[in-house]
């Protein structure tokens, strides 16, 4: 679904975030990217939908390949939904408008239809009766799971999440994480940044870990938990799980 | 001491047309008005665009917009109008010059300080609507695309209404400016407010009470801006957002 090939980013002010990275997403497969700060983490999951631009490399995202200046970008991103650290709803529309505007506007749905859908989505993340509410009265953890149910309003053929817990109160880091594991559990492709090992034990199928713009593994889950890696990623994974 | 006759206003003006001196002040106070929403509607559509391409992802539109806010903003207004008046009329191209040249002179006066106040009110709405864009998250910019929205989508329908919204106090310091900067237009000769003061002051030598009239016609037009700018405030406000009131 996401292939990833010798990947290069090197940003306008000359800094080099990606290193030749390499890895690969089936259908249905779930992987999570965990690395130190400023290791890459957010560079590589915006080149996946073309956020990022990159210098080298390719990343084909179901056969497209993201890179080529042919593509459709804007097509291709409506079929990848996205989820932020900072939740980044549209504060002056309505949680409804939220799931509906790009329906409309973008895969040219009616309203009627839209709205159908924003609903039965809302209801599914729980959150049913803040329909008419705006994103600035709800709580960080309504705000992501909204954030999610927008995505998936779009019917998306993959989802990347970049760190969709780490801006939350701890007590409303399980809320989202279980909608996200019931979306795993239900076969949906996913790429997710998060340093949630919980989560990644509990669903993912492979853990990659990346250090200054490289990616230093990338292992079946078990593997990574278990035995023979880098003493990078050691020291990195002794130090998160310690907290 | 001064000799306060305030009932000169009701006195016929010279001239024999049967008008009022208070007929005056009004017709400088309508014509006050008139420039000012016309030059409002430019420097808003100009402005915004403007400001726009000052963010937008292209060095050919950023670097026509910068150049334009460097150039409105650093010449005087004062010099701007004469521009606009005397000098813009002899090197337009496309015959534009000769169309301006054929229109009544009033019209002429009126079009010129228009363009005059619009274009540079509009340098200054440029700034503001580039800082409103720039204030918003960058995350929103990313959220819009990542949802499929081209990037005129993306300012549309995500970046431009938090934008404006945020800058609707600037917004109305810039109106209100505009308003008190149309009495320069008074020097070319513009019959707008100011320049009817000073007709009522030549014609029936009462120099306080057509200055005090003429003073407390722009507060109050300003006042009403103000207002105005307040309610539509008001009506823009985001529940949950910044003093949007309440959970
Ligand atoms: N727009 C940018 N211009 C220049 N450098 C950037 C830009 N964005 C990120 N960087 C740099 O690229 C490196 C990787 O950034 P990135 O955001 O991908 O890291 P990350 O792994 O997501 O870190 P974090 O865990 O803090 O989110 C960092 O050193 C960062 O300073
Ligand atoms: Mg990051």
């Amino acid at each position: 679904m996401i292939t990833i090939r010798n990947v290069s980013k090197i940003y306008p002010n000359g800094f080099q975030a990606l290193r030749e990275c390499s890895t690969q997403v089936e259908k249905g497969e779930v992987i999570v990217v965990c690395g130190p700060s400023g290791s890459g983490k957010s560079t590589l999951i915006k080149c996946v939908n073309g956020l990022e631009d990159f210098q080298q490399g390719e990343i084909l995202v179901d056969g497209t390949s993201v890179g080529d200046p042919k593509t459709n970008l804007p097509r291709l991103r409506s079929r990848v939904g996205m989820v932020f650290q900072h939740f980044e709803l549209f504060p002056h529309m309505s949680i409804l408008e939220n799931l509906t505007v790009a329906q409309v506007k973008v895969l040219g749905r009616s309203q009627d239809e839209a709205t159908e859908r924003g609903h039965k989505l809302l209801e599914r993340v729980g959150l049913k009766a803040q329909a008419p509410k705006h994103p600035g009265q709800l709580s960080g953890g309504q705000q992501q799971r909204v954030a999610i149910a927008r995505a998936l309003c779009m019917d998306p053929i993959c989802m990347l999440f970049d760190e969709p817990t780490s801006a939350l109160d701890p007590e409303m880091i399980n809320e989202v994480l279980d909608v996200m594991v019931e979306l795993a559990q239900e076969g949906m492709t996913m790429m997710c940044v998060t340093h949630e090992m919980g989560f990644a034990r509990k669903v993912a199928h492979r853990v990659v870990f990346m250090d200054e713009g490289r990616i230093l593994e990338d292992a079946k889950k078990d593997e990574f938990f278990g035995g023979a890696r880098t003493d990078r990623a050691k020291l990195f994974l002794s130090k998160i799980l310690s907290h | 001491m001064h000799n306060w006759r305030w009932e000169v206003f009701l006195e016929p003006a010279q001239g024999g047309s049967g008008a009022t001196y208070l007929d005056w002040v009004l017709v400088g106070l309508r014509m006050t008005a008139a420039v000012s929403l016309c030059s409002w509607v430019i420097a808003l559509l100009w402005g915004s665009l403007m400001g726009i391409f000052r963010t937008y992802p292209s060095k050919l539109l950023y670097g026509l917009s910068t150049a334009y806010v460097e150039v409105f903003r650093n010449i005087p207004l004062l010099v701007q109008l004469f521009l606009w008046y005397f000098v813009a009329p002899e090197v337009a191209p496309l015959g534009l010059g000769a169309w301006f040249k054929q229109l009544h002179p009033n019209l002429q006066l009126f079009v010129a300080s228009m363009l005059c106040l619009g274009f540079f009110t509009g340098a200054r709405i440029t700034e503001q609507v580039r800082a409103g864009i720039e204030s918003l998250s960058r995350g929103q910019k990313a959220a819009g695309l990542a949802m499929g929205f081209t990037l005129p989508q993306t300012y549309r329908h995500v970046l431009l209404p938090m934008a404006f919204r945020i800058i609707i106090p600037p917004l109305s310091s810039e109106c209100v400016n505009l308003v008190k900067n149309s009495a320069v237009a008074s020097t070319i000769g513009l019959m707008e407010l100011a320049y009817q003061g000073r007709q009522l002051v030549d014609y029936t030598a009462q120099s306080y009470e057509s200055f005090i009239a003429v003073t407390a016609l722009y507060v109050a037009l300003n006042l009403l801006i103000l207002l105005f700018m307040r309610w539509v405030e008001k009506k823009a406000r985001v529940p949950g957002f910044m003093g949007g009131g309440g959970r």
